[in-house]
């Protein structure tokens, strides 16, 4: 399904950006890492450190760096930090409107997944905000992306919630593999979806270990999970 | 219900004024309402009505085409709003009766620089307005769209327009008053008919029945428009609101 090749090739040299005062601060030094297609891989690392810049950067928003990314052809879905959505358009309206051509079938299963069958024509301002974050993940999924970036999409959720959305997530990546990268602060999050953990540094962020989980994520059992999540934990304060 | 007493008390208010200003100063109520029939059977109100209505859309459909787009790029660029910021200020500050006056000086007492001068008039009204509707668009649900690849007229349609939809509403409701009033004085300078054409005539005879008769009529039919036209419109625009 994916070209041969790397589909994601990231190597940011360095990244900085400067103050209203005119100070100039580094927040990404040395960022290189390849993903096949159909990976995916986590971002974890202390709140600040650069996370969400570094997933702006490979998303296209900021061509303010040094060094080069190569992303997959095709298109991009991304769910970011806040649901993001159009207020004056309905549910589906969000969605369509950046997926034209996502089939009518297409769209009811994704729906199914994300529990919103019923609102359909409902508003964002109706929504609470975990239906608002499933509709931001139902129109990533919906364009079909050959690249997914998620930006923390289960913050501020309360804990069930998150791990519900969590396990359909993964259902949905699950069910159409594509190169997903998810950044988070949650260790059992990461470990939970993720093949590859890229561990970072505070700023300027650096990778400081790549982590990758052996078998695949459906295998893993409650005792693998606790077990990679003390071996993340004690890296991360090894490293502090 | 509260319209109707509203109205029939600006009625009663000013049949009380006819009678103590006199007939001649102040026709009442009836006198105006006699006139405005006697003139829509002879049909000389409905061309008036129609040639200044038509010159109202024109002028203000170019106002505001144009001042929508100046006032887009103005917001969004800091070079454009630092080059036409003076212009602006100097066309706000320009009194209508300068730029009438000098459009007909220049182009002839024609229908194209009649309307010209109208748009000129609201123009910078409305660029005003919308720029500071497009100073407040959203960045992050332009980042949105760049992510998702929306081409540009549908982010435009989408995620632009119904961000300005209550500064457009704001410079239309503003500009068609203010439209409709200046249309009078081109009119009255410089055209063969319409509504302010009338009411020079009427002028000249001191004829106040026949100022207010022609008058109230476009009051009347703006109310109409503003009623079952601007209103619906934003009701629809503003639905996701009440949610």
């Amino acid at each position: 399904m994916q070209p041969a090749g790397v589909p994601l090739d990231v190597l940011i040299t360095r990244k900085n950006y400067v103050t209203a005062s005119g100070e100039r601060h580094d927040v990404l030094r040395d960022i290189a890492f390849k993903l096949g297609a159909g990976e995916v891989a986590a971002f974890v690392g202390p709140s600040g450190c650069g996370k969400t810049t570094i997933l702006r950067l490979i998303a296209g928003l900021d061509p303010d760096f040094d060094g080069a990314i190569a992303r997959p052809p095709g298109t991009l879905g991304m769910v970011f930090q806040e649901p993001r959505l159009l207020p004056w358009r309905t549910v589906e309206q969000n969605i369509r409107l950046v997926a034209p051509h996502c089939a009518d079938a297409t769209l009811a299963a994704l729906f199914d997944v994300l529990g919103l069958a019923q609102h359909r024509a409902h508003f964002p301002g109706e929504l609470s905000l975990g239906l608002a974050r499933r509709v931001a993940l139902a129109r990533a999924f919906a364009v079909e992306p050959s690249l997914l970036i998620l930006d923390e999409p289960f913050a501020s959720l309360d804990g069930p919630l998150a791990a519900r959305l969590r396990d359909e997530l993964s259902l949905l990546v699950g069910r159409r593999p594509v190169t997903t990268l998810l950044v988070t602060h949650d260790i059992d999050e990461a470990v939970r979806l993720a093949d590859r953990l890229f561990l970072l540094s505070a700023r300027p962020a650096r990778i400081l270990a790549d982590v990758t989980i052996p078998g695949s994520r459906s295998a893993r059992n409650e005792a693998d999970i606790a077990a990679l999540k003390a071996d993340i934990s004690q890296r991360l304060r090894e490293a502090r | 219900m509260i319209r109707l007493v509203s109205f029939a008390l600006f009625l009663a208010t000013w049949w009380i004024g006819s009678l103590f200003a006199g007939a001649r100063l102040l026709p009442d109520p009836a006198t105006v309402f006699e006139t405005i029939l006697a003139e829509a059977r002879s049909g000389a109100l409905f061309l008036h009505l129609g040639a200044t209505l038509a010159r109202v859309f024109l002028a203000f459909t170019l106002a505001m085409a144009l001042g929508t787009a100046l006032g887009l790029l103005m917001g969004r660029s800091r070079l454009a709003d630092r080059l036409g910021d003076t212009w602006l200020l100097i066309l706000l500050n320009l009194p209508a009766l300068v730029v009438i006056v000098l459009a007909y000086i220049w182009a002839g007492l024609t229908e194209a620089a009649a309307i010209a001068a109208v748009a000129v008039n609201k123009l910078p009204n409305a660029a005003v307005t919308v720029r500071e509707g497009a100073r407040a668009l959203d960045p992050d649900l332009d980042e949105m769209a760049r992510v998702f690849a929306m081409p540009r007229w549908k982010s435009f349609r989408h995620v632009v327009l119904p961000q300005l939809a209550p500064y457009l509403a704001a410079a239309s409701r503003s500009g068609l008053s203010l439209v409709w009033k200046i249309v009078l004085v081109v009119e009255l300078l410089g055209r063969p008919n319409g509504v302010g054409f009338e009411i020079g005539i009427a002028f000249q005879l001191f004829d106040v029945t026949r100022i207010l008769a022609y008058a109230l009529s476009f009051t009347a039919v703006v109310l109409i428009i503003e009623t079952f036209m601007v209103q619906p419109f934003e009701r629809h625009a503003a639905r996701w609101r009440s949610a």
